[in-house]
């Protein structure tokens, strides 16, 4: 093919995506770097080149606070759904032997994707509330006396209902990279002598370093990033940087908010330029 | 076949746990949506009825929820078929390392990364200040486009990097056009994966939510309407709502699965068409 017609012909297929992408990617987020340097009223906003929502944002204590929370739920959702994401995945690669149960099993993990998040959230109510199924089976048990306050609208329900949502996204990609493990590797490791524990560890671990890697920025993303979850878990009682961004949606303050999620992306990309030092994405696929 | 270790049985007990993790609480909702009419959000039941079923079909009860189902449907299928179409094209183009496609690449990652209350802050933002109205089937739709295409073009970047180039060479020494090559022989090949690409398509843009949230406008999607009851509905009522959609989640899964299989079925039994003669 000549060189210049590989370009054209390129570009013209991917014309579509690009200009998606453009307009309800790139221009939103340029949008919000300059709205983020506005004004505003109680009503209105107005064009401005001023540096006060920045200002009030980094001399604000709460600003600190939320971000420091949000933090600290992307790392306990991360470490948790590792934990059983690796788990999972490692059963379903190494201990499931025919390709039909492998590709069932996969399945089941991976509807629950599919379907609502918002359903799936409502539906630990009926399991966490103060007279919900895990109370009532506790005290039934003589565990408690009385129901405990904590399960539900708070720190603990907001990161199970994380869990709940998002361990698929590290199911799937480190399952992918362990199929593709040679299964004569870890023969050669088991005639060497090696315990199944040090296969793990030595062989199947660094092996699945990447996809490990891409359910990390998954997860990551997807906590730093929510609004929704941490409302509804913990009904409006704890806060994470997209809820003070909605917050300043809901009051129409668009040059707050779009200052905090200006902040927001440096961050989430930040982490996320971290992490892909550790991963070529489009290798792993 | 060598017997199983200890460590399977330990990690199978895991997995049916992580299993009913996953399910249970869906499945606790279905149950309870069957509530008798006295009954609340939790156990004890109170009587088996159907009475919150017949209740979502009281407009007063619910409000608007089958105008809301009707557009997160029609707004479904069109995300569906423009994922499809646009992925294949930018799974194509990707194969021939245009300059930039590095650039292109990294706006798509960025598209997925990106906290959604960027897309729907940011998007809301320039139609408000262009004064176009936002609607569900223009802004909501590019929106939930920046959601689903990433996941589109993921798994056409999986398909062509297992994809056999000799097949299009051989198409292309017995004379085939570019097209032809295209539409005879990569499409038909690729075919099992576009269901998979659909599926991506329809079920992510029917169940989106925060990319949604500021850009669909005075008309409410479905998961739009499901939130805003859950701040004033406090019947079962939205148990009924919730299993019912995810029972139609779950029949459209099934649907895409089933498809898929056939095809697979049948390329195996067709497939081959070697000794046959012509």
């Amino acid at each position: 093919m000549h060189l210049k017609s590989r370009h054209v012909w390129g570009w013209l297929q991917a014309a579509p995506l690009a200009v998606v992408l453009l307009a309800f990617l790139i221009a939103p987020i340029i949008m919000i770097v300059i709205v983020s340097f506005w004004g505003a009223t109680e009503f209105s906003i107005y064009p401005a080149f001023q540096f006060d929502n920045y200002e009030f944002l980094f001399g604000s204590q709460v600003t600190y606070r939320v971000f420091g929370a949000t933090l600290k739920y992307a790392f306990i959702t991360w470490a948790l759904t590792l934990l059983i994401g690796f788990t999972v995945a490692y059963f379903l690669a190494f201990h499931v032997r025919s390709l039909t149960m492998q590709i069932a099993l996969f399945l089941v993990c991976t509807i629950p994707f599919w379907t609502s998040n918002i359903i799936r959230m409502i539906s630990w109510i009926p399991f966490l509330g103060r007279n919900g199924i895990a109370n009532q089976t506790l005290i039934s048990w003589g565990v408690i006396d009385e129901p405990l306050e904590w399960l539900l609208y708070s720190d603990f329900s907001v990161i199970l209902a994380f869990v709940h949502l998002y361990t698929l996204f590290m199911v799937v990609p480190i399952f992918n990279t362990m199929m593709r493990i040679d299964k004569s590797l870890l023969e050669a490791a088991r005639d060497n002598g090696a315990s199944g524990l040090q296969t793990l560890v030595h062989v199947i671990l660094p092996l699945t370093k990447p996809g490990i890697m891409i359910g990390t920025i998954f997860v990551v993303t997807l906590v730093m990033g929510d609004f929704i979850t941490v409302r509804f878990m913990s009904g409006s009682q704890r806060a994470n940087v997209g809820r003070l961004i909605s917050n300043d949606i809901a009051l129409l303050q668009y040059p707050s908010a779009a200052a905090t999620a200006v902040v927001l992306l440096c961050t989430v990309l930040i982490v996320i330029a971290i992490l892909l030092r550790f991963v070529n994405i489009r290798k792993e696929l | 076949m060598e017997r199983r270790s200890r460590s399977f049985y330990g990690l199978a007990v895991f997995f049916a746990l992580f299993v009913l993790f996953l399910y249970g609480p869906i499945l606790t909702i279905g149950i309870l949506s069957f509530q008798g009419p006295q009954g609340g959000l939790t156990f004890p039941m109170n009587g088996v009825s159907l009475h919150w079923f017949h209740d979502l079909f009281q407009e007063q009860a619910v409000g608007d929820i089958w105008g809301a189902f009707r557009r997160s449907f029609g707004l479904g299928l069109i995300v569906m078929v423009t994922t499809v179409v646009v992925s294949v094209m930018a799974g194509l183009a990707f194969r021939k390392r245009f300059y930039g496609s590095g650039l292109l690449f990294y706006a798509a990652i960025t598209s997925l990364v990106i906290p959604s209350i960027l897309i729907s802050l940011g998007v809301g933002l320039i139609f408000n200040q262009l004064g176009f109205k936002i609607h569900w089937a223009t802004s909501g739709f590019g929106s939930q486009l920046t959601w689903t295409l990433p996941f589109g073009l993921l798994i056409m970047f999986a398909v062509f990097n297992r994809f056999d180039k000799s097949y299009e060479e051989a198409a292309r020494d017995q004379g085939a056009t570019a097209w032809q090559t295209l539409r005879h022989v990569v499409l038909p090949i690729i075919a099992p994966s576009l269901i998979g690409v659909a599926l991506f398509g329809f079920t992510l843009s029917y169940d989106e939510f925060a990319r949604t949230l500021l850009t669909a406008g005075s008309y409410n999607t479905l998961p739009l309407e499901i939130f805003g009851m859950t701040t004033n509905v406090t019947t079962p009522v939205i148990y009924a709502l919730g299993t019912l959609t995810t029972v139609f989640s779950f029949v459209i899964i099934a649907v895409f699965l089933l498809v898929a299989w056939m095809i697979g079925k049948r390329r195996a039994r067709m497939g081959s068409d070697a000794g046959k003669g012509v």
